[in-house]
């Protein structure tokens, strides 16, 4: 694909003036990925704000957050979503494809090494030890969002969450029953507590 | 792999409804993930399901391509292929409708309030997730030990997760967590 880039493209960082190519798209989407050890969000926002000056900070905080709300792997819709913004369909797959293709590939080495080895007693204990802390790493996540809502002291969405974290991880209910049920209750809760506040 | 239907069209229907219920992120769908794969559909043990988290962990790329291993543990290639696409594809589409539909009519508040709602529901599961995982791995002291030390270690420094990672696994195979 030939560089559709004009001499005053280097004046401005104006983004249209040279959308990534679709080969450039799934490399620079590759790359984040291959260096993303426990979450590519970080490097993510490196290289697509930082290093290409693809998005402005605050686009991609406001692509992000709709990505975040969506369900679904976070990384994942924001990839597509990217894409498919300079190149359509097309470069939501080319995309996707470096986001995904080549750690999916590292995956299926080392599921095809662990159906081999994973009985080798050292390899069973090296797991059990990297599991323990691996566990550790989601807990303190876990306790990073909740701080924003015990600083507020928000009660009741405090108790929303204790309310699934019993019902999905003590009763073991089905995720889709117990968050059909959920989430018009949260939204409903909400929103009548934004019309107290602005009341 | 005792269920009566093709595996993989079970994998592919199972990762493609999950995925729409995975509220804040592939994490959140871990214990759904475990419910199906170990109590449901006895693809994998308690131990097996555990080691496949801690190597998804310890590889590059986003934290969904755990699916990839629990496709591959199910049906080979073929499985892992399917069931990282059913994960990703439905809600990537979904994303991708959704923004087109956002840019016309941003000025609206709901965006904000389904938001502020769903943060709640994702920490409750991602919550739950490191109870079940918890749960299934750490019998010892030390296991218990290890966890909240790597908690504490990544919440009150900047240090690389990797390194707590690479720890647990000396601990490990010295012999230490059991």
């Amino acid at each position: 694909m030939p560089p559709d880039s004009s001499p005053a493209a280097t004046a401005t960082p104006d983004l249209l003036k040279s959308p990534p190519t679709l080969v450039e798209l799934f490399v620079a989407f590759a790359k984040m990925s291959l260096a993303g050890f426990g979450g590519v969000l970080v490097w993510a926002r490196r290289a697509i704000v930082d290093q290409h000056k693809w998005m402005t900070a605050d686009e991609f905080n406001e692509t992000f957050a709709l990505c975040h709300f969506l369900p679904g792997p976070n990384i994942v819709n924001l990839t597509f979503v990217f894409g498919s913004r300079f190149r359509g369909l097309a470069g939501a797959i080319a995309a996707f494809s470096g986001l995904v293709g080549p750690p999916a590939l590292i995956m299926v080495v080392m599921g095809a090494l662990y159906h081999r080895y994973g009985e080798i007693d050292a390899l069973r204990r090296i797991l059990s030890g990297v599991a323990c802390a691996a566990i550790g790493l989601m807990l303190a996540v876990v306790f990073r969002m909740m701080t924003p809502l015990i600083k507020r002291r928000d009660a009741i969405a405090l108790l929303v969450m204790v309310a699934v974290f019993i019902a999905i991880g003590v009763l073991r209910l089905p995720l889709a029953a117990v968050l059909l049920a959920a989430i018009p209750i949260s939204i409903l809760i909400t929103y009548a507590m934004r019309k107290k506040e602005t009341a | 792999m005792n269920s009566d239907a093709n595996p993989v069209a079970t994998l592919a229907w199972t990762f493609a409804v999950m995925s729409l219920f995975a509220v804040g992120g592939a994490n959140s769908a871990i214990p759904e993930m475990h419910r199906v794969a170990v109590e449901v559909n006895h693809w994998l043990t308690d131990k097996q399901f555990t080691d496949v988290y801690a190597i998804a962990q310890l590889s590059p790329g986003p934290n969904v391509l755990i699916v990839t291993l629990i496709g591959y543990s199910v049906a080979g290639l073929a499985g892992a292929l399917v069931a990282t696409l059913a994960m990703c594809v439905p809600t990537a589409v979904l994303a991708l409708t959704v923004s087109r539909f956002l840019s016309r009519s941003s000025q609206s508040r709901w965006p904000a309030i389904i938001q502020a709602a769903l943060v709640p529901l994702s920490i409750g599961l991602m919550g739950a997730s490191g109870f079940i995982l918890a749960r299934t791995s750490d019998h010892t002291v030390v296991a218990i030990f290890v966890t909240a030390g790597a908690a504490v270690l990544a919440s009150v420094t900047k240090l690389n997760p990797l390194w707590m990672l690479v720890a647990g696994g000396c601990l490990g195979f010295a012999g230490l967590i059991g």
